[in-house]
């Protein structure tokens, strides 16, 4: 990224200020809130009924710029809810949502590019036609959508196929073109609801290549999955929605050490009878939990075994998967 | 560009560049120009030869018809006796004999002989022999003049008066029967095909998962207003090529054509034939958007909308009695009933049988039913668009409504 020029000056009246940067000649306005990155999306406090049942429950949560930001939990638990009231789709009963400081309105879905997790394309209409009607919808030039959508075919090697009617690509090709079609206007927020549905191995990779690079272009990035690795392997930060309830948010790491079980994995040729501050073990066949104390670090330990004489293949700290601390967390909540 | 306009031109150019609609708009120019064709093509080609002389014969039993044995086109030839008529049948020298009996004055019974297979003697050949018959009935009775009479006793011509006595206008076959009937069906063609079109285009966004990613562009008000005016400005272009065809067809036939020499569409009638076409086709979308935002698929809706439908194609099969009658009660309830006013107006304005109070009337009828069911459908839209699967039941679509 190179930022030819930064500029700031004060809103004076609410304290905010407004970074303008020139990157790629477009010009790119981020407004920043105090001196830190503004959040792209503020909810507060939301919920939602249908038919008398809470389907989003007093939910909040930031989304800053430049993060991939994992929305998880199980299928039915308010996820596309959610997403829905964020994209104006539908209105909350309560609650505020906020999309770059501005209340939901007509403007804000201009910055906001959503592959929705029911999504199709027009049989009838070619790739191009399709593409350019969906830029033009969001207020984008018909020049720079032919230059920026043949930019991006060109990547996925989708050029040579776009004349053709959408009914005659192939479902993973139809993929790529929705995908295509939700970053075509440059958006600020990119929100994909299970993603990775459907797609082949490589088209998962060159998707998550894709999500990896809007991060490091700034842009913010919500991944709405019930796949908790890919959450694991993509993201910063995560809300976990059950029942339509926030019930873990927060940076994936600081998840991670919070549910960490206080216990490590050793594969060695020959384990010591005593180590200290190891309070029990379990055998797993080839490796060997130990239970730790709780007052000594897992390093004290790795020097003790070390320092016994036993020859480490393998030292792993266990931090269980996001999805055992998703059943953890949902068997606490009960 | 606001995004209402940018979906409208979207829609429109998608359905006017459908061949569906190309072939439909063309097809009334196409078939008026075949049409004509082909009349000039007769007039031009066609030359009747002399009509070939069919001979009857008969056998008189009584004896007082020898007289006039040449009827137009026939000429009668008697013969003595039955044996002798039957012969000339066979031998093909006749086309068909009778036999008039001796009591033939007073029974009127004639006994009638012929080859041909037919359920019923023609119109023809019975009056031939009728005018035979009474010309030697009345022979020497009463002078020819009489009797040319007594053979056609009535040429009708009738004359429709107005309220006020005078000759009312538009007395010709063309303007009080057809006229009504041709717009009829350009009216019910033009509204079903555009508002169906509207219903597609929902329910094929529906169908192919794109409703969704539109509305993260557009809000659900934009987006069935763009679509609603879209396709109501491709059905209006449709109706202008099919009134601007009807226009120049009256105006060259009534030159060219004798039998339609008194044809002509009234400015005035072409005036209200856009506004109730305009305010029958929102009714339609309205409607139509409502059962297409409701159900899952296309083929679901069908059902549906034939509710809507039936009804309102009504006035189509009850015309004849509208136009013998167009002042008359059924005429004026299904005037002032939204679904069956816009092609009763249509029916009842070209033969001038509608005052102007109860066009005003059914306008704001017209007007108000629209206001509500765009009403109904829009929350319809908002509530129904984004719910795949099942049909809702109806008890669920009114709670539905109601909370939305």
């Amino acid at each position: 990224m190179i930022y030819t020029s930064v500029t700031l000056y004060f809103d004076a009246i609410r304290a905010d200020c407004l970074i303008s940067m020139c990157y790629d000649k477009k010009r790119v306005e981020i407004k920043v809130k105090g001196w830190q990155y503004m959040n792209t999306v503020e909810v507060s406090q939301v919920s939602k009924s249908f038919k008398g049942v809470k389907v989003v429950d007093n939910v909040s949560f930031n989304i800053v710029q430049g993060e991939i930001f994992g929305m998880v939990g199980p299928n039915g638990a308010g996820k596309t809810t959610t997403i829905r009231m964020l994209m104006d789709i539908i209105k909350p009963d309560s609650g505020e949502i906020k999309i770059l400081g501005e209340h939901i309105n007509e403007n804000t879905k201009n910055v906001i590019g959503y592959l929705p997790e029911e999504r199709g394309l027009y049989k009838k209409l070619t790739v191009t036609e399709s593409l350019y009607y969906l830029a033009s919808l969001k207020n984008m030039r018909r020049s720079q959508a032919r230059d920026r959508a043949t930019q991006l075919m060109e990547r996925v090697n989708m050029l040579p196929h776009k004349n053709k009617k959408t009914e005659e690509l192939s479902h993973g090709m139809g993929q790529l073109i929705q995908f295509i079609a939700t970053i075509l206007h440059n958006p600020e927020l990119v929100i994909l609801d299970e993603p990775f549905a459907a797609l082949d191995p490589v088209n998962t990779q060159l998707l998550k290549d894709f999500i990896r690079e809007l991060r490091s272009q700034g842009k913010s990035v919500i991944m709405s999955t019930h796949m908790m690795n890919q959450v694991e392997e993509l993201c910063d930060r995560i809300l976990m929605i059950n029942k339509g309830r926030a019930v873990l948010y927060g940076s994936l790491n600081e998840i991670k050490s919070r549910y960490r079980n206080n216990s490590v994995f050793i594969e060695c040729d020959r384990l010591p009878e005593s180590i200290t501050g190891v309070a029990g073990s379990k055998n797993h066949g080839k490796y060997v939990e130990l239970f730790l104390d709780g007052k000594t670090s897992p390093q004290a330990v790795l020097k003790d075994i070390i320092d016994k004489g036993a020859v480490v293949n393998r030292f792993e700290i266990s931090t269980p998967s996001l999805n055992e601390i998703f059943i953890q967390v949902v068997k606490e909540a009960r | 560009m606001n995004k209402t306009l940018l979906v409208l031109k979207h829609e429109f150019r998608k359905i006017v560049r459908s061949k569906t609609f190309i072939i439909l708009t063309l097809a009334l120019p196409l078939l008026v120009i075949l049409g004509f064709g082909i009349y000039k093509g007769v007039q031009e080609w066609y030359h009747p030869g002399a009509p070939e002389e069919v001979k009857i014969g008969y056998v008189d039993e009584v004896g007082i018809f020898d007289e006039y044995t040449n009827q137009d086109d026939v000429l009668f030839v008697l013969y003595q006796s039955e044996d002798a008529a039957k012969q000339a049948l066979l031998a093909k020298e006749i086309r068909e004999y009778f036999i008039i009996p001796s009591d033939y004055l007073s029974t009127g019974l004639i006994t009638r002989y012929t080859q041909a297979r037919e359920a019923e003697p023609s119109e023809k050949t019975r009056g031939q022999i009728a005018d035979f018959l009474i010309s030697n009935l009345l022979s020497g009775e009463v002078n020819p003049e009489i009797i040319e009479r007594a053979k056609s006793p009535v040429a009708l011509a009738s004359i429709r008066l107005d309220e006020n006595g005078e000759i009312a206008t538009g007395q010709d076959v063309f303007s009080s029967y057809v006229l009504p009937i041709v717009f009829v069906v350009i009216f019910m063609m033009a509204i079903f095909f555009s508002s169906g079109t509207l219903f597609q285009s929902i329910t094929e966004e529906k169908e192919n998962r794109m409703i969704e990613i539109l509305l993260s562009s557009v809000s659900t008000r934009q987006l069935l207003m763009g679509k609603i005016l879209g396709l109501g400005a491709s059905g209006l272009i449709q109706v202008a090529v099919w009134f601007v065809t009807l226009e120049i067809f009256a105006e060259v036939a009534s030159g060219t054509i004798p039998a339609l020499s008194d044809l002509s569409i009234p400015t005035i009638v072409l005036v209200w034939a856009v506004v109730y076409f305009v305010l029958g086709y929102l009714l339609f979308a309205a409607i139509y958007s409502g059962i297409g935002s409701i159900v899952p698929t296309a083929k679901e809706g069908q059902g549906l909308s034939v509710i809507f439908v039936l009804p309102s194609i009504l006035p189509y099969y009850f015309s004849y009695f509208i136009m013998t009658n167009p002042e008359g009660a059924l005429a004026r309830a299904l005037t002032f009933f939204p679904l069956t006013a816009p092609l009763t107006a249509m029916i009842r304005i070209p033969i001038k049988g509608i005052a102007l109070w109860e066009i005003a009337l059914s306008v704001i009828i017209l007007i108000g039913s629209i206001v509500l069911t765009m009403g109904l459908a829009a929350k319809a839209f908002r509530v129904f668009l984004l719910m795949y699967g099942k049909r809702p039941a109806f008890r669920e679509i009114v709670r539905y409504i109601r909370e939305a």
